[in-house]
Formats: C-alpha cells, sequence, structure tokens
C-alpha cells in the first residue's frame, strides 16, 4: 500500500483528533487545576484540609473499597459460573448482571429510598433486625446507604472484563486440573488466575474509578454534609453555596479527585500494556 | 517474458526478504513460487502485484516497467491467502465489486457477473454470505472476484492454505484446469513442492531471498543445481560420510550428499533379478518399516549410514532386523552452493533402466 | 398428505429437541470443574439483593399508582419536556460522538504521531473522572466569561446553561465508549480486505465505505448504543451546565426524579413512574446493543 499516492487524509484526521482531544478532554483538566488555584495556595490547601473534606474523603475511601471487595468477589463467581458452565438461562443472567451499567444512577438511588427508606417495603424488616440485634443501623441516608449505592452503580465492572478473557481462554486447562484431582480453589489459584489477574486488576481499577466518582447514586441516598457526604457531593455542595471562595473551594476539592483520576489512568494504561505483553507471551 | 523481475531488493527492518532477484514468467504459463516459509516468495508476490513496494529493481509486466503504478491499476487479480471476502456482501457483490469500481454498465456487470459464477460452478449461491460457504466455495469466489475485472495477471498467494487436506487435491487439479480454461497468465505461491509439481508448468525456488532455480518440474526434480533444490525438492536423506560406500569412492573428501529413495534399491540375498549385482551391494539391515499407503519406506542401517528406500507392496514381505543387499545407483554430491549428480562408478555400462 | 408432512415435520423437530436436550444434560453431567453450585449461589444472591430486588421496588412503588394516575405523571409538560431533552441531547452527543469517535479509534490505531500514548490513555478520562467534577468544570469552562465560551458569548451565543452545554457535556461522558468499542475491531481489521479492494481497483475513500465501514458498523452501533444509554440517564455532568430551567427546556429526566425525591414532600411515586419509562427505555437499548453483537457475531463465524 506503500506506493499509493501521498494523501492529507492521515495528517487532516489526526489533526482533528488533536483538537478534539485538547479541547474536550485536555482543556477541562487545566481549567480544574486553574481554577484551584486561582485565589493563591493558602485557601486550596485551607479547602482540602477542611473537616467536611477529610469526613468527604473518608467516606469516599470506605464506599470504594467495600465496592470493589464485593464486586470483586461477584466478578470472579460470576465470569466462573458463566465461562465453565452451560446452563439455562446463562444469557439472561449475563443480561441482568450489565444492567447497573445502562441505568441511570439516579434510579439506583431511589431504588434503595424506595427500598430501605421511610416508605420502602424492607424498612420493617430492617428495624426488626436492628430491634433483635439492639443496633441502629440505617439502610438509606447513611454511609451504609451510600456503599450500597456505590456497589450498585459497580456492580458489573469486574465481572465484565473477566468474562471475555475467561471465554477466550476456554475450559481445557481447568479440565485437565479437575482431571488430575485438584480441588476447586486450587484449580482456581493455581491455573486460571494466572491468564486472569492483569484483567482482574484492570476490572478493579475501573471499578475503583467510578466507585470514587460516583455522583448521582449517592447524591440521592445522602443528605448530611460531614458525616455521609462523599467527595463528589462535598465538590456538589460548595458549588451549589455560589459564593466566589467556595467555588474556588469546590475547584480545589475537585482537584483531588482529578489527580486520582489521572492516577487510575496511568496505572490503568500499565495493567492494560502489562496484560497485552502478556498474552504475546 | 510476460512477467519479469530484474534485481529486485526488498529490506523489512533487519530481514531481508529479496537479495537481487531477477526472474521471468511467460505468457500463458502458471509459474509456482516454491520455497519455504520466510524465504521471501510472498514477499515477491506482493511486489509483483504492488501491494510491496521494492527498495530496487524493476517490475516489468508485458514488457513496461510498473513501479510507480499502483496496484489497482497493474490489470492483476490476487487471490489471497485467506480469500478476503467482504463479509458484508453476497457472493455476487463480492464479485462485481471490481467492475463497479470500474463504473461499468449494471447489464454489463451482471452479464460478468453471472458469466463467471456459472464458470466457477457456484450457479446458484450468489446471494449467499461468505459465511454460508464452505472453504472450497470461498475460494471458487476469490477466483471468480480476481477474475471479473478480466486482469492480464492472475497472482494467488497460498491458494491452497486455508483448505482441509481432503478437498486440496480436488480443487487443485480444479484451479489447474480452471486457469488452462480461461488461458490467464498467473503466479502462485505454495510451500507445498507436490502442489507445485502438480499444478505449475513452471517452478521458482526461492530460498533465503534469493531464487535458486527456476525451470519445468521434472527439471527441478532431475537435475537440482543447488544444494538447498536437491535437499528442498523430493524426500531426501542428507549425508555427510559417505565415501566409504562401493562404487562413490572417488568422491572428494568433505563433500555432502543427498540421496533420494529412488536412487537406493534394496533386495534380498537371494534375488533372482539382481543377482549380477551382488558384488557391488553394501549389506545393511532394516531398522525400521513404515506403511505408506501403496507402499513401504524401509529405513536401512549400511555401516551407520540411514538410507531410506521405498519398496512396492507386491514384493516378497520383509521385517526388521532382516538383512539386506544395499544398491545405491546415484547421488547428488554438494559442493558448498552448487550440486552435481554423481553415477555409483559400479554401474557403469550395466543396464540399469531394464532393472 | 398436507397433514402428515407436518407431522413428520413436527415428530423430527421433536426428535431434534429431545436430542438437543440430551446432549445439554450430557454437557451439564459432564463438565468436572467444581464450583457451579457456589458461584450459582453467590452469583444470584448477590445479584438479587444487590441489584433485582432494589430495581423490583420501584416497580412496586409505581404499581401503587393506577393506569391513568401513571399515564397522567408522565405526561405532564414537565416530564415530557424532560424526556424529549434528554433523548434529544443524548440522541445528537451519541451522533456526534460516533463521528469523532471513529475518527480518534482509527487514529489510535493506524497513525503513529507524537503524543499518541499519551491521548490513548486520556481518552477513558471521562470515566475516571467523577461526573460532578466534570459538570462543574465544563460549566464554568463555556459560560459566557469562561474560557471557551467568551469567544461565543461576542457572537451572542450561550452554551452553558443550554442545550449546546447540555450537549456538550454529554459528548464528553460518551467519547470512550464510542472509542473503546471501535479500537479492538480496527486493529483486529485483516489488512488483506484493504489490499484486495485496492487491486480491484478501488479508491481508499470507496474502499472505507464499502469495506471497513460495513466491518466497523456493529461495533459503532454498540458504542452510539451505550453512549447514548449513558446520555439519557446522566446526572452528575450534564445538572450544572443545563441550568436546569423549566422554561428553556433544559431540566433532563434524571433532574425531574431527583427533584421529586426532594421536594418538601416527597413524591416517591412520581419518582417511580418516570424511573420505570426511564428503565423500560434503558432495556430497549440494552438489547438492542445485543442483538447488534449477535448478528455481528453470526457474521464473523
Amino acid at each position: 500500500m506503500k506506493n499509493q499516492k501521498k494523501s492529507i487524509v492521515p495528517a487532516l484526521l489526526i489533526g482533528i483528533s488533536i483538537v478534539f482531544f485538547v479541547l474536550m478532554l485536555v482543556l477541562p483538566l487545566v481549567i480544574v487545576l486553574y481554577r484551584s488555584l486561582k485565589d493563591g495556595l493558602a485557601l486550596y490547601i485551607e479547602a482540602i484540609t477542611a473537616s467536611n473534606t477529610l469526613s468527604a474523603l473518608r467516606v469516599t475511601l470506605i464506599a470504594a473499597s467495600i465496592a470493589v471487595l464485593v464486586n470483586t468477589i461477584f466478578g470472579l463467581c460470576a465470569a466462573w459460573l458463566i465461562t465453565k458452565f452451560e446452563f439455562r438461562g446463562r444469557q439472561v443472567l449475563s443480561t441482568l448482571i450489565d444492567i447497573p451499567f445502562s441505568i441511570s444512577p439516579v434510579i439506583a438511588g431511589l431504588a434503595f429510598i424506595m427500598t430501605f427508606g421511610r416508605m420502602g417495603w424492607a424498612t420493617p424488616f430492617i428495624d426488626w433486625i436492628n430491634d433483635l440485634l439492639g443496633t441502629d443501623i440505617a439502610l438509606v441516608f447513611s454511609v451504609p446507604g451510600v456503599v450500597l449505592a456505590t456497589i450498585f452503580v459497580t456492580f458489573p465492572f469486574v465481572s465484565r472484563e473477566l468474562i471475555p478473557v475467561m471465554q477466550a481462554q476456554g475450559n481445557a486447562e481447568e479440565e485437565a486440573a479437575a482431571m488430575m484431582g485438584a480441588k476447586g480453589f486450587t484449580i482456581f489459584r493455581k491455573v486460571t488466575l494466572p491468564h486472569i489477574k492483569w484483567t482482574l486488576l484492570y476490572g478493579i481499577i475501573l471499578c475503583a474509578a467510578r466507585a470514587i466518582g460516583e455522583f448521582g447514586a449517592v447524591y440521592a441516598v445522602s443528605k448530611t454534609r460531614g458525616q455521609t457526604f462523599t467527595l463528589t457531593l462535598e465538590v456538589d455542595a460548595l458549588y451549589m453555596a455560589g459564593g466566589a471562595d467556595s467555588i474556588t473551594q469546590a475547584f480545589a476539592v475537585s482537584s483531588l479527585l482529578v489527580i486520582i483520576a489521572v492516577a487510575i489512568l496511568l496505572v490503568k494504561q500499565l495493567v492494560e500494556y502489562r496484560a497485552k505483553r502478556n498474552e504475546e507471551a | 517474458m510476460y512477467v519479469q523481475l530484474n534485481h529486485i531488493t526488498k529490506k523489512f527492518n533487519d530481514y531481508e526478504a529479496a537479495k537481487d532477484v531477477s526472474l521471468g514468467v511467460e505468457e500463458g504459463r502458471m509459474a509456482a513460487l516454491l520455497g519455504p516459509s520466510g524465504s521471501g516468495k510472498t514477499t515477491l508476490l506482493r511486489i509483483i502485484a504492488g501491494l510491496e513496494q521494492q527498495d530496487s529493481g524493476d517490475v516489468l509486466i508485458g514488457g513496461k516497467v510498473v513501479n510507480d503504478v499502483p496496484a489497482g491499476e497493474r490489470g492483476i487479480g490476487f487471490v489471497f491467502q485467506n480469500y478476503a471476502l467482504f463479509r458484508y456482501m453476497t457472493v455476487y457483490e463480492n464479485i462485481a465489486f471490481g467492475l463497479r469500481v470500474q463504473k461499468r454498465k449494471k447489464e454489463e456487470i451482471d452479464a460478468r457477473v453471472m458469466e463467471l459464477i456459472h464458470l466457477v460452478g457456484l450457479d446458484g449461491l450468489e446471494k449467499r454470505y461468505p459465511n454460508q460457504l464452505s472453504g472450497g466455495q470461498r475460494q471458487r469466489v476469490a477466483f471468480a472476484r480476481a477474475l471479473a475485472p478480466e486482469p492480464s495477471l492472475l497472482l494467488l498467494d497460498e491458494p491452497f492454505a486455508a483448505i482441509d487436506a481432503k478437498v486440496r487435491k480436488e480443487l487443485r487439479l480444479w484451479l489447474k484446469n480452471m486457469i488452462s480454461r480461461v488461458g490467464i497468465t498467473s503466479i502462485f505461491v505454495t510451500h507445498d513442492q507436490d502442489e507445485a509439481v502438480e499444478v505449475a508448468d513452471e517452478i521458482l525456488v526461492i530460498n533465503e531471498g534469493r531464487l535458486e532455480q527456476a525451470g519445468a518440474p521434472i527439471d527441478i526434480y532431475k537435475n537440482p543445481k543447488t544444494s538447498f533444490v536437491a535437499q528442498f525438492i523430493g524426500s531426501s536423506a542428507v549425508l555427510s560420510d559417505f565415501r566409504g560406500l562401493k562404487g562413490f569412492e572417488d568422491v572428494p573428501a568433505g563433500r555432502q550428499a543427498v540421496v533420494r529413495p529412488e536412487f537406493v534399491e534394496a533386495f534380498k540375498s537371494d534375488n533372482e533379478k539382481f543377482k549380477s549385482l551382488i558384488a557391488d551391494t553394501e549389506s545393511g539391515v532394516i531398522t525400521n518399516i513404515a506403511f505408506r499407503g501403496s507402499y513401504l519406506e524401509l529405513t536401512l542401517d549400511v555401516n551407520g549410514i540411514q538410507l531410506t528406500t521405498n519398496r512396492s507392496l507386491e514384493r516378497r514381505p520383509v521385517r526388521v532386523g532382516e538383512p539386506m543387499c544395499v544398491l545405491i545407483y546415484r547421488a547428488y554430491i554438494l559442493n558448498g552452493e552448487n550440486t552435481r549428480i554423481y553415477e555409483n562408478r559400479r554401474l557403469e555400462g550395466v543396464d540399469i533402466e531394464s532393472l | 398428505m398436507k397433514s402428515t408432512h407436518t407431522e413428520a415435520n413436527h415428530s423430527s423437530a421433536e426428535q431434534n429437541r429431545r436430542r438437543a436436550t440430551t446432549s445439554a444434560r450430557q454437557a451439564r453431567a459432564k463438565s468436572v470443574i467444581p464450583g457451579r453450585g457456589l458461584t450459582m449461589g453467590v452469583t444470584v444472591t448477590m445479584l438479587s439483593l444487590l441489584i433485582l430486588i432494589p430495581l423490583a421496588s420501584i416497580l412496586t412503588y409505581s404499581f401503587r399508582l393506577s393506569f391513568s394516575e401513571f399515564i397522567e405523571l408522565i405526561t405532564r409538560q414537565n416530564v415530557v419536556r424532560a424526556f424529549r431533552t434528554s433523548i434529544s441531547c443524548a440522541l445528537i452527543a451519541a451522533l456526534i460522538n460516533s463521528v469523532f469517535g471513529l475518527i480518534l479509534a482509527w487514529v489510535l490505531v493506524r497513525y503513529d504521531f507524537p503524543g499518541k500514548r499519551l491521548m490513548d490513555a486520556m481518552i477513558e478520562l471521562p470515566f475516571a473522572l467523577p461526573t460532578a467534577v466534570a459538570g462543574i468544570t465544563l460549566s464554568k469552562m463555556y459560560s459566557n466569561k469562561g474560557l471557551i465560551g467568551q469567544f461565543f458569548a461576542k457572537y451572542d451565543i450561550s452554551i452553558s446553561y443550554t442545550k449546546i452545554g447540555l450537549t456538550i457535556a454529554l459528548v464528553f461522558i460518551g467519547i470512550p465508549f464510542v472509542v473503546r468499542a471501535l479500537q479492538p475491531v480496527i486493529e483486529k481489521l485483516s489488512p488483506s480486505w484493504e489490499e484486495a479492494a485496492a487491486m480491484l481497483g478501488a479508491s481508499r475513500a470507496y474502499t472505507f465505505r464499502r469495506v471497513i465501514l460495513p466491518e466497523l458498523t456493529p461495533a459503532l452501533l454498540t458504542g452510539f448504543g451505550l453512549a447514548l444509554a449513558r446520555g439519557i440517564g446522566e446526572y452528575g455532568s450534564v445538572i450544572y451546565i443545563s441550568g436546569n430551567s423549566e422554561k428553556n427546556g433544559t431540566q433532563v429526566v434524571s433532574y425531574v426524579i431527583m427533584q421529586k425525591l426532594n421536594s418538601g414532600s416527597a413524591d416517591y411515586e412520581g419518582a417511580a413512574a418516570i424511573a420505570l419509562v426511564l428503565l423500560v427505555i434503558s432495556f430497549l437499548l440494552l438489547f438492542f446493543i445485543n442483538m447488534v453483537q449477535l448478528a455481528a457475531g453470526r457474521r464473523a463465524s
């Protein structure tokens, strides 16, 4: 194809891509950082060390870690089930798992309110458990609610990454191991895991990113600033307060999230690169 | 020469795919570029097609230098290894593609496509998609698609590689007949010598980016000019220590030799037909017997040298460990790049043909 | 004559089915890999508790309404307008993303240029960056005093707090869906198709239109569908830049649902009714995407 006449098309397409990329993706990042430092470093530091911010950071990290843990366990189980066995309804199951991926996060929040909220049908049941155990756990407008909403929106992230890879891998090695008498967990650890570890890590990273950044779902189930707010909710609260200072503070807190996002992208790129190399080897 | 390459060189980074290759194919002939994988044969084909640009040298088609003519304007039909049929087009649309590009009249396209569909025997399948066809049918579509714009030269890259061994033989014959019916000059690439011998009028043996030998299949088989050809063609055993054998005492020291199974005769010591030659034979022992369907392949140990010979099933049965009289008619003696036929001295004057 | 024919067909179909079930049963019995029961239990339990049961609550809530109440609720002017806004803006954004996503994916796979790896990594920024952060940033960037908004303000064009701004936010959110759906397909696209077209004399443009684009269409539709689904339900990135004005028609569906939850007398039934419609749209899109992939898989065999 090299003797095709020199064409301006590649240059044109690269040009369009770069302009789009800078305008849509790079510029917003620059703006966050610029806005956050606009009124000086002092205000920036004050914003990111405010007690509300620290509390929000804590809630965000709690919610994200639990979501990652739960969804990793779920993702591994679901991927194993769907790729290793034939059963009726397999297609339906894998579609159901993907639901949270394509529905509005607001609906996720709404679903929990309607289940566990003041008028939710499960509330009497929760109250009964609380009475029984002498506890006072509330599942909405509380940190557990934030955790549940976060799990919901990130639910399919690990399984989605694992299923195609495990499908491509086939079952021959697992069957061979099972024929030689290996037990389930040994098969997983010794045979399956080495093939999927980078993919698993990749899924975990995506899950973590989405968990940290979730807004709509947690917005619906979290009402108390300084207690159940996550970083994104804190950004919203600062921004909506409307004062010039508080908007700058909103951007300062945002800059934390930007740093986390960029770090996640870098790690993700590294993992992707490793996974690709692993595949080729 | 209808297609001619003059001093073609091509490098991919460190890999030299063509080292000063010059070759030619006459009009109306079917030539095979034969060589092991990585020999650069496909690169040569792609250079002729214009899919790859040579670093230096000229490509001539019909006497004209086509170095700067884009692939699509060289008047070449190309059949790809995996056929590269367009998956989202029917058989009809695939074959019509080249004609539509030329903006021919609809009736003309229709007539030509139906003619080709009939020619390749796919009548009634024109509305099928490639995924609804068998491997052999796909090859036919690829063939028809390449021929549709009436090219003056047809190039085929490993045309049988993607086909089951069973159907392959049948398709070889089909393709050979089809091409001679159309009468188009064609060049195909293969690593399979049986395929080259069976289908081509002329074989061009390629190795390590060089043309080793060109000629009719029988010439290449009988008179290998280089040591590579001697070893690559036919099922040959390469011997490094050869001088001790009777009849080959004059072979210069340190030469390797290639002995084909058909150069070796093995018979039992009580054989009537070969009685007069027993004095000239070596004694060997059968170390292995392999059944090859229509004959037996014997492996013989002659003073530590391993030789193979084919034995007709009509002859007396033999068993492993049985001593045999072994006669070697001739061998190819390798001398660096070159090779030379060396007849068994002791058989001079003996009428071998009548045996 | 006719009836015997059908009977014959019937019995052979019956036989086929029986054969299919036996082989399925054999396959089930044959699997030597352990863990079927455990993973089935964990998967189904977690899926039910965390996803299906909460979603079912929306269903039960909206069923407390009578059919006419339900219709009345979802045909209120502000609700209809919100749906119109969400769907039209998401549609336009998904179309824009299909065009630019195709260009970006093509450029990232086929060409080499400085900064390519950075671009490849940053394409997923909208996945990693919290939507609220994207929302406040875009709304400041495109406001009449913002870095980009001020240029347009000179020509009396407002971007923030209009449907244009809303659409831009959805373009931002949706672009990685299209790029990531297309990239692997372009990578696997065998060069021999393009070479075959070139050998037959086709120009690059013709080859792209007739040979490459059909190959990319399933992935493009998948990316389009995912971006559209995300766009229709989007909340965080759009609520700041849209202005949420009922008058200007910049309220999105998610906003209307949230408004019903947050208003003094939380209108759960209303929220559930609207959410149900949104859910149905999401399911239809999910179904559409699955169909596209199924069809593409069939062609590839």
